[in-house]
């Protein structure tokens, strides 16, 4: 029969709303206000799940977002399914289905428990070890280890919700809402600073809320009453806004913090339709007070891992805040009066406490006088050596301590238990302060890292700035705000404090036992199973830094990064190698603190929002006549326009075939596009270009290539010269970002003397490109009244007209080879004259293509993609074109680096055609190239840039870089392929009309 | 994620600039009278100062204007922003 574990009302759970969840497939209730967790045990359940590595049963450890074992996997194989929660944050809602990761197959009867047994074979490192050999095994090898390891599922479901982010901007962020986190806000706001008070948890108050003790007192009340009342006040303050369920991830330079608040989380499932579920706030703050609190350590013994072994300070909470006793049989283990406050809330509640193990000889403390009136057994000087009970904690055997702490003495004492909450003292919450970039110092008297120095304008204030007392926290928090805030009025008078804790206590890192290390499981990092053990081998096997036996051991490398065990740790580190812990530091604590689903990450930026795209002022046009696209940077560009059933390949052969037949037409705007004036715009095109400009008559156009100043190729484009002082420049579709960019870097910090002015209108114009040998006839037709004449409109030239209202721009320049017009119109007018065009052009066949023909035509001549021919390290003599570079020119963007004595080799890679012995064979995009394969390593020569079937010279074409390529024409090459070697022959990279006779056909 | 004031608009978010490397390197004015080395002591040296560095930036979604800037890199703490033939403060 199940036990009902709920104790005593408490009011922070409504007992008169009763909620219905399922774990494991099994029905459970608990009341509105619970956690997962707190209505686990309530139904009398710890064994929860099973660790990762040895698979053994594990429960709930904590009451909050520092659960290393209390991992579940909510909704499985729903959309909204979601793993690695931990169950002391989920609040449970009606319909609610949580079940166990990381067994199978369930998480009674675990077929990995067997590695439990097997774990004197699996010490730290044993992947490392066992697996490296040999090497090519480990593909075998990695899947069955996957197979065994990983936590939950990720969902394999669209996911359902919607995510936002919001920026905010405030005067003061206060990161914590217990009590230092309470005082501070409201100090703040008081003095009229923009407050934002944000905290993980549903609730105000932190622990304190919870605080009903006659021990712990402020102006004579309970601190809990005394808190409430407070933050009944802050509601009411105007310029404070507070934010529950809100958990900081990441604390960055400059004060900018990301949030994730929780808006839907804890309802049920039916209620979070259309409503924002994760909302990401950055935040940037003027000021931020950090009051994180701290978190309680556990104490490592042999093993301290059971279902049923928890934090002292958790049994506490579960019993205050939710009314539930975590077992009916308690023993409490500490170094620190901490657990006396457990007990004492436990006698309060009328939970039993059977007896608590203290590793401290003598201490002066009231709340132990307390406890002792009880008659509760306490075993001083005593440490727990081993602990019973497979699924389910039942017994431990205690020992005495020797006086230096270091060995067990006298004989085993056996105590029954069904639960046991242990306390190592306190753990300041530092990692969003070191995530800041701040530095922080050693604490000897009682072991704690506290902040140093702090990067930005912040303080750390309460439990994590090591003020871990009720009295410490309310003398230092108003005093340190009043000076952070540069305030008169600290709102606060002085308080009267009753603390009853004694600050006493016995720092052991590695409990001793009367067995040999080698024989224990203490656990460190319970999540990833590492133990102490693991720690020490690592150290005997020569790691010494600590960020190396975090790896080695993979300590704090769970998802909780070792909320629990990191400063035990390091302790033993300290101890086995004799360095001091100030000394040693911590590891790194990176964002985010608590895992943050993807969906908050990405926010909106989902599905169409994924990215920015563009489209051209003729894209509807492609749609309708059913373009597909490509995504050249963010364009959308139309890639080919299949007709009835054709495939790509199909239909590029038909569009390359028209283009050259007769007539093709390509939507050419995406070409970027910088106007450039300015009496020094001449002078300028001839620093940028590697060619010459100054000669350019009006009214001409011009081919150029622009470098890099490391003299590899970084554009080209046609350039027009509109007017005297005017140009109009083009550049690729990918680079017309970056080359505007350089282009204004050289002239606001090289050439600031030049009258240059540039600016991008690349969206400003359509451009439509006809080309084919009927393009002079289709542009007549369009333009009646335009002299066509080879004489008059010649090959590179441009020319001003209008169809009707619209001004025209028309080059005569062309990327196929062919004849061909490119009309330049204001955007809007874009569509209209494409679809002139194309009733113009009915007459001839005249074809839309794509940038898939584009790519092929100018394939066939040779002509190359800068970024595709092209790598960032071809210069122009790479790639034979030597015609391009001004001999003449004193000085251009790149030219000194055309003959340093690497790029004047004549090894370098060189762009060269290649076609197949087997014409009808197409080469694949990015092969190799080889000479030789019979020599043992294979000698990479070069690979594929570019490869086509062209249906006008009816074979296969390639271009390719090749080593020295050059100087090989004639010679047979190989492209070593899977299943078979295909022989090439290097060619000219011109295919079709060397002669240029179709420019003017 | 920083802040950077810049000198023709005031202060903003870093992403809406584009870093652009070590500032006060000056362009050769005869580059094709340079050795090999001295040319590649141009192109390719660079300091990478852990600490205080002078730097190039651009406003590259604003005003698109460069100008440079005295950055800590060890803490990202910005020291003083200046334009472009301005002199670097001491």
């Amino acid at each position: 029969m199940k036990k009902n574990l709920r104790v005593k009302r408490s009011k922070h759970i409504d007992e008169t709303y009763k909620i219905s969840f399922k774990f494991n497939g099994k029905l459970y209730y608990g009341f509105k206000g619970d956690t997962l967790a707190s209505a686990l045990l309530a139904n009398d359940i710890h064994l929860v799940g099973r660790s990762f590595k040895y698979h053994r049963p594990r429960g709930i450890m904590t009451a909050g977002s520092e659960e290393p074992n209390a991992i579940v996997q909510l909704h499985n194989n729903s959309p909204w399914t979601e793993p690695n929660v931990r169950a002391t944050e989920v609040e449970i809602y009606e319909g609610l289905e949580a079940s166990s990761q990381n067994c199978w197959p369930s998480v009674n009867f675990d077929i990995g428990g067997i590695n439990n047994f097997l774990s004197p074979l699996l010490p730290a490192g044993f992947y490392y070890k066992t697996f490296m050999w040999p090497a090519s095994f480990w593909e075998k090898y990695e899947y069955f280890i996957r197979k065994s390891a990983g936590l939950g599922k990720s969902p394999t479901k669209p996911d359902p919700d919607i995510y936002e982010h919001r920026y905010i901007h405030c005067d003061v962020l206060v990161i914590g809402a217990g009590i230092s986190g309470i005082i501070s806000a409201k100090i703040a706001a008081k003095n009229g600073f923009k407050t934002l008070l944000i905290d993980e948890k549903p609730y105000l108050g932190g622990s304190t809320i919870y605080q009903n003790s006659e021990y712990f007192k402020i102006n004579n009340q309970n601190s809990g009453s005394w808190l409430e009342k407070e933050i009944n006040e802050i509601k009411k303050i105007e310029n404070l806004e507070i934010k529950t369920r809100t958990s900081v991830a990441a604390y960055h330079g400059y004060n900018y913090l990301l949030a994730k608040e929780n808006l839907t989380d804890h309802l049920p499932i039916e209620r979070r339709k259309n409503k924002t579920r994760h909302k990401l706030l950055k935040i940037r703050a003027k000021k931020v007070v950090t009051a994180t609190g701290s978190i309680e350590r556990p104490l490592i013994f042999d093993n301290n891992d059971r279902p049923g072994i928890l934090l002292s300070s958790a049994i506490k909470k579960y019993a205050d805040l939710f009314g539930v006793a975590c077992g009916e049989k308690n023993i409490l283990f500490t170094n620190n009066d901490s657990a006396y406050e457990t007990a004492i809330s436990l006698i309060q509640k009328g939970i039993n406490v059977e007896a608590i193990v203290d590793n401290r000889e003598k201490v002066d403390s009231k709340l132990i006088y307390e406890v002792e009136k009880n008659n509760i057994k306490i075993f001083k000087g005593h440490t727990i050596v081993n602990t019973y009970g497979y699924k389910r904690i039942n017994k431990i055997s205690i020992m005495q301590l020797s006086k230096d702490g270091q060995n067990v003495i006298g004989s085993k004492i056996d105590l029954s238990c069904d639960c046991l909450g242990i306390s190592g003292g306190w753990t300041p919450a530092v990692h969003l302060f070191t995530q800041s970039g701040g530095k922080l110092k050693f604490r000897d008297e009682d072991q704690v890292f506290i902040p140093n120095a702090y990067p930005s304008d912040q303080i750390s204030v309460g439990a994590c700035n090591g003020d871990l007392t009720l009295d410490s926290i309310l003398v230092n928090v108003p005093k340190s705000l009043k000076d952070f805030l540069n305030i008169k009025n600290n709102v606060y008078e002085s308080f009267e404090v009753l603390s009853s804790y004694n600050n006493s206590k016995r720092n052991i890192w590695l409990l001793p036992s009367d067995k040999i290390l080698g024989k224990t499981k203490s656990f460190v990092d319970y999540q990833n199973d590492a133990t102490a053990k693991d720690i020490k081998l690592a150290l005997r096997e020569g790691f010494k830094s600590i960020e190396h036996v975090k790896r080695y051991t993979t300590t704090g490398m769970g998802t909780d990064q070792g909320k629990l065990g990191n400063m035990h740790a390091l302790g033993i580190i300290s101890e086995t190698s004799e360095a001091k812990m100030g000394e040693l530091g911590t590891t790194t604590f990176r964002p985010p603190y608590t895992p943050l689903t993807f969906g908050t990450i990405v926010g909106r930026n989902v599905g169409e929002y994924f990215d920015v795209y563009r489209k051209t002022p003729i894209h509807e046009w492609h749609v309708k006549n059913n373009a597909k696209f490509e995504n050249v940077g963010q364009w959308k560009r139309a890639w080919y326009y299949p007709r009835d059933n054709e495939d790509m390949f199909q239909a590029v052969q038909r569009e390359s075939k028209a283009a050259r037949e007769s007539a093709g037409i390509l939507d050419a705007s995406t070409l970027g596009k910088i106007d450039i004036q300015g009496t020094d715009a001449s002078e300028f095109l001839n620093r940028v270009y590697t060619n010459a400009w100054s000669k350019l008559q009006i009214g001409k156009c011009r081919y150029g290539v622009m470098l890099n100043e490391d003299g590899m190729v970084y554009d080209d484009g046609v350039t027009t010269r509109l007017s005297e002082n005017h140009y109009l420049m083009t550049t690729t579709t990918g680079g017309a970002a970056n080359v505007l960019g350089k282009l204004e870097d050289y002239l606001q910090t090289e050439w600031p003397e030049l009258d240059v002015y540039l600016s991008s209108v690349t969206d400003h114009f359509a451009t439509i490109s006809v080309c084919g040998p009927n393009s002079k006839k289709i542009i007549s037709e369009i333009f009646p009244n335009l002299d066509l004449s080879d004489k008059n409109f010649p090959h590179m030239s441009f020319k001003k007209t209008k169809i009707g209202k619209i001004h025209c721009r028309i080059m005569r320049i062309s990327f196929t080879g062919e004849q061909s017009y490119e009309i330049n119109v204001q955007a809007n007018f874009g569509k209209s004259v494409w679809e002139k065009c194309m009733e113009v052009g009915k007459n001839y066949n005249i074809t839309p293509y794509g940038t898939e023909t584009m790519h092929l035509l100018r394939a066939e001549k040779g002509f190359i993609i800068v970024g595709q021919d092209t790598d960032a390290t071809m210069t122009p003599i790479d790639l034979q074109m030597d015609w391009i570079v001004s001999k003449k020119k004193y000085d251009f963007i790149g030219k000194r680096s055309l003959y340093r004595s690497d790029t004047i080799r004549e090894d370098r890679k060189q762009l060269v055609g290649l076609l197949t012995d087997n014409p009808n064979e197409i080469l694949e995009e990015g092969s190799q190239i080889v000479s030789d394969i019979n020599k043992s390593p294979i000698e990479m020569l070069g690979h594929v840039t570019s490869s086509y079937f062209s249906p006008n010279l009816k074979k296969s074409i390639a271009l390719g870089v090749v080593r020295g390529g050059k100087n090989m024409l004639g010679q047979k090459l190989i492209i070593p392929m899977e299943n078979k070697k295909i022989n090439v022959t290097v060619t000219d990279p011109v295919f079709l009309d060397k002669e240029n006779k179709r420019l003017n056909a | 994620m920083f802040l950077i004031n810049c000198p023709f608009c005031g202060e903003r978010e870093q992403s809406e600039f584009k870093a652009g490397g070590e500032a006060h390197i000056v362009r050769p004015k005869q580059p094709t009278e340079l050795s090999d080395d001295e040319w590649a002591e141009y192109l390719f040296m660079r300091k990478n100062i852990k600490g205080v560095q002078f730097e190039r930036w651009n406003h590259v979604h604003g005003c698109r204007k460069w100008f440079n800037v005295v950055r800590d890199t060890s803490n990202d703490q910005i020291k003083a922003v200046y334009k472009m033939g301005e002199k670097p403060p001491n």
